[in-house]
């Protein structure tokens, strides 16, 4: 929660229409999205391994983290590389947006209404002029439900 | 002096303490034993004379005194003005253990007048030197055995006979006699003898010593990289580059990357000694806890490992050995009784066998009692009654693993609070290792650890299946079966409807990958089989893939948390092409299968059977080949390094002597059949030489031999002496009689090993 009082850059991104956005801080690079090795059996949000240059990255799809429907296979992708407690990650989003900076002022958490199971990963929402800025917390989204 | 260069004096100090304390415990228990010389009385004054100096100019001042005093004691040792008694041996040992709590303190806080102060021991060790005019003469009568085998307390020792009472009497200061122990236990150091290895783990964790001649090569070959680097990026940069060029800096770039590999492997190469070099002070500290007398033997303590996987089984081996004394050897009475020497053994030996590390810790104590076991196991509601009636011994002796099993009846201080064993087998298999347990009731207890020589980089079969590549480890790999044609059609067989194989007439169970893993099947129409028999847990199983690919060294790699809970998979690695390939665990793939369940009953009664008969008879692994003209030869699996085919124009000539290149190395061959005879059809009727790559020290040699059969697991009796050179002997190996080969011998006939080798 830290980050969401001293810093105020979000790199920001698109996940089936939404517009979500990780502290800047967190974010490692972001990538076009390539080949992926299968993991055969592994847990649905799970999409495969990735090579970042010499490092085993777990790319997790972003869509059904979310509970959004899969992806196409014509539907373009992006990989943001996202540090974590645990290490990299890699997390699979639709297309990726600018860094841009927001005003802490124009924040709020979550409301109520929003189902249990996304309130831990979207922590709140950045009041934008003419859209909202949903904030990921990058452990949480890393966090799989038991399978 | 600024702050920087004082903390570096200080960690310079504390590495170089602990170093020197682990001698000088060693030392010590030698002078208790009666085997130390003058020279090792020197090595150690000098430790705590250095010590004693460092202390000083850094301004530690409560350890510049202590050992002031222990210096003293030692120089008297050594001048010989003072005789060793069991109650110096003890003194000294605890000054080695206060002083590594100071050290433990400054490791801290920096400082050592916040740790504990050490006047009790202080005057304890003014006193014993002060004592010898009086102990000198009689001291040195008092047997260390007969200390070992008196059931008291460490510095009770002192309380027994007439001799020590004398010595005693004259300073009653610090404490009355018999209590003595205790007022030094909370003070100087935890009663838990495994937290003097623990005090230490910190410190040696982090720095590594390496050979400055073995830096300089790898600063040499960085130096390679670098320009081969250059010129990669050169080559990269010309429009058209030449094959031939390209072709050369890739085999230059492969040479050097090999040979720094191998050399950045030999500096975390560490001897098994390092760890097994505080299991004597362990030992010997719970023995006298306990009452009890043992003797700890090493064999192989210069057998190399990788420093990570070292660290690793600090711990598990020092619950087994701690296991072995306090369940394992009875009490000397006890001993006496069954008719065993009243001093109890164990024996740790650590080797070289196929690319794994063995170490098997052998005690001959009072063995496992398997009914008590069972009833344990029920009472503790592992097991239940019926369950426990059906289970046969090997699979009684491996309850012992389960988490929270223990059987000793009184909890003691040292172990048996049912954490032991189960914590052991978990880390011993975190690191690819397994454990395996043979026991004689009223005999004794053996316990075979198999690990890896490291973890970091691991030879590996590379298959296909369902269109993804896995790596499989060659440690878990027994061979390849491939069946084409009509014999695919008819070789798989279901046993109602699990497929299995008939392999040399043993049915083995098949598992198909792709099936498993829930991927597509074969496209291709191509009817041909590949089963890659694998071990798992001692069990075999041949695991159906689409395509066997090539053998590759490869970089484990661990997987991320989100994959954690998939046990088929060991972790993944990056193929030549950049991408990534899951390694497949092969008692993973066996639980997921449940091979390792359906077939127990199978393997465990054919295991019976055989267990039966040669439980108390050690077997050997041996490699069954031949040669034109003589059927059957086999030499010990463990002299045999590895097993590779080379092609006749790879032979090259150095001196009169036929080599080859292996490993960036010149490699002698001897052509066995110059040797042992035979027919004299010559071996190059076939394409490929088999070699069998031995390795003495840090030489290897390339036996050639005409075909390799198999590796079994039998009873060597050798049974007649043969004339011939460079044959031990025979012995009927499957029911044939089998001519054992001595490599040694051979290589002396040679003339490539001077005898002196020998």
């Amino acid at each position: 929660m830290s980050a969401v009082q001293s810093a105020h850059q979000y790199c920001t991104f698109y996940v089936a229409g939404l517009y979500l956005g990780l502290d800047v801080l967190n974010v490692q690079e972001v990538l076009r999205a390539r080949e992926l090795a299968l993991v055969p059996l592994s847990p649905t949000n799970v999409e495969g391994l990735l090579n970042l240059r010499g490092q085993i990255v777990t790319a997790i799809d972003l869509r059904r983290r979310l509970g959004f429907p899969p992806r196409k296979a014509e539907d373009s992708s992006m990989f943001m590389i996202v540090r974590t407690e645990d290490g990299f990650l890699a997390l699979v989003v639709d297309a990726v947006g600018d860094v841009i900076e927001v005003d802490e002022s124009t924040y709020e958490p979550a409301p109520d209404t929003l189902p249990l199971s996304m309130r831990t990963v979207l922590i709140g929402v950045h009041k934008l002029p003419n859209q909202l800025l949903h904030l990921l917390d990058p452990e949480q989204t890393a966090a799989l439900p038991a399978v | 002096m600024s702050a920087d260069l004082q903390q570096q004096f200080v960690s310079d100090m504390l590495t170089e303490s602990y170093e020197g304390l682990d001698r000088y415990d060693r030392a010590i228990l030698d002078l208790e034993q009666g085997t130390a010389d003058t020279e090792k009385l020197n090595d150690i004054f000098r430790v705590v004379h250095t010590l004693k100096g460092t202390a000083g100019c850094l301004g530690f001042h409560r350890i510049e005194k202590i050992s002031h005093v222990g210096e003293n004691i030692l120089d008297a040792l050594r001048n010989g003005t003072l005789a060793a008694t069991p109650a110096i041996a003890a003194a000294l040992l605890r000054l080695s253990d206060g002083l590594r709590s100071s050290l433990q303190t400054i490791a801290s806080t920096g400082r050592d007048d916040t740790g504990p102060n050490h006047d009790v021991l202080i005057a304890e060790l003014s006193a014993l030197r002060n004592a010898e005019p009086h102990l000198a003469p009689i001291a040195v009568l008092v047997e260390p055995e007969v200390t070992l085998q008196e059931p008291t307390g460490v510095a009770a020792a002192a309380a027994e006979p007439a001799t020590a009472d004398a010595g005693w009497g004259l300073f009653d200061t610090p404490s009355p006699t018999g209590a003595t122990p205790t007022p030094f236990a909370p003070k100087e150091t935890s009663p838990n003898p495994v937290s003097v290895a623990q005090a230490a783990a910190p410190i040696t964790a982090t720095t590594v010593r390496v050979d400055v001649a073995l830096l300089d090569k790898l600063m040499n070959l960085v130096g390679e990289l670098v320009l081969s680097r250059n010129q990669l990026i050169q080559l990269a940069q010309s429009r058209r580059p030449r094959p031939e060029a390209v072709a050369d800096l890739s085999q230059r770039l492969n040479l050097v990357t090999t040979e720094l590999q191998e050399g950045v492997m030999k500096t975390r190469m560490q001897p098994i000694g390092n760890v097994w070099g505080k299991f004597s002070r362990v030992v010997r500290d719970i023995a006298h806890e306990l009452g009890k007398s043992v003797r700890l033997e090493t064999i192989g303590s210069e057998t190399e490992l990788d420093r990570t996987i070292v660290e690793a089984i600090r711990d598990p081996l020092t619950h087994i050995i701690r296991n072995s004394v306090d369940h394992g050897i009875e009490s000397p009475e006890k001993r006496a009784q069954s008719g065993k020497p009243r001093e109890g053994h164990i024996l740790m030996r650590a080797y070289h066998e196929g690319g794994q590390v063995i170490i098997e810790i052998i005690d001959d104590g009072a063995g496992i009692d398997l009914a008590r076991v069972k009833q344990k196991a029920v009472e503790r509601g592992l097991i239940s009654g019926e369950e426990s009636s059906r289970l046969g011994e090997r699979e009684t002796i491996n309850l012992i693993f389960l988490p929270g099993f223990s059987t000793a009846a009184q909890i003691t201080n040292v172990s048996g609070r049912g954490v032991g064993m189960d914590v052991v087998k978990t880390n011993i298999e975190k690191i690819g290792g397994s454990v395996d347990v043979h026991s004689t009731f009223g005999q004794g207890t053996t316990l075979k650890i198999k690990i890896p020589l490291t973890l970091a980089i691991v030879p590996a079969l590379i298959v296909r299946a369902g269109g993804e590549r896995f790596a499989i480890p060659q440690v878990s790999l027994l061979e390849l079966v491939r069946l084409e044609g009509t014999a695919a059609a008819v070789a798989l067989e279901k046993v109602y409807d699990a497929p299995v194989f008939r392999l040399r007439g043993n049915l083995l169970p098949l598992v198909f990958l792709h099936r498993e893993l829930k991927l597509p099947g074969p496209t291709t129409a191509d009817s041909a089989i590949n089963i890659v028999v694998l071990q798992a847990d001692g069990r075999m199983f041949g695991l159906v893939v689409e395509e066997v690919c090539d053998t590759e060294e490869i970089v484990v790699k661990p997987l991320g948390k989100h994959l954690k809970g998939l046990p088929m998979f060991a972790g993944a690695t990056i193929m030549g092409d950049g991408r990534v390939a899951l390694i497949l665990d092969a008692f993973g793939l066996a639980q997921h299968s449940r091979v390792l369940n359906e077939h127990n009953e199978r393997a465990r009664s054919n295991r019976g059977a055989s267990t039966a008969a040669v439980s108390s008879t050690p077997r050997t692994s041996l490699l069954i080949f031949s040669l034109p003209g003589r059927n059957r030869l086999a030499l010990p699996l463990e002299q045999a390094a590895r097993l590779e085919e080379f092609t006749h124009d790879k032979i090259e000539h150095s001196g009169s002597r036929e080599a080859v290149q292996y490993r960036g190395k010149i490699m002698p061959l001897i052509r066995l059949a110059n040797y042992l005879g035979g027919a004299s059809k010559s071996a190059s009727d076939s394409a490929t030489l088999q070699v069998i790559v031995y390795r003495r020290a840090e030489q290897t040699f390339g036996l050639v031999v005409g075909e390799i059969h198999d590796i079994i697991d039998e009873v060597l009796e050798i049974q007649s002496g043969s004339e011939a050179p460079g044959i031990l002997g025979a012995a009927v190996l499957q029911g044939k009689i089998t001519d054992l080969v001595d490599v040694p011998g051979l290589l002396r006939a040679a003339g490539i090993m001077e005898s002196k080798a020998a």
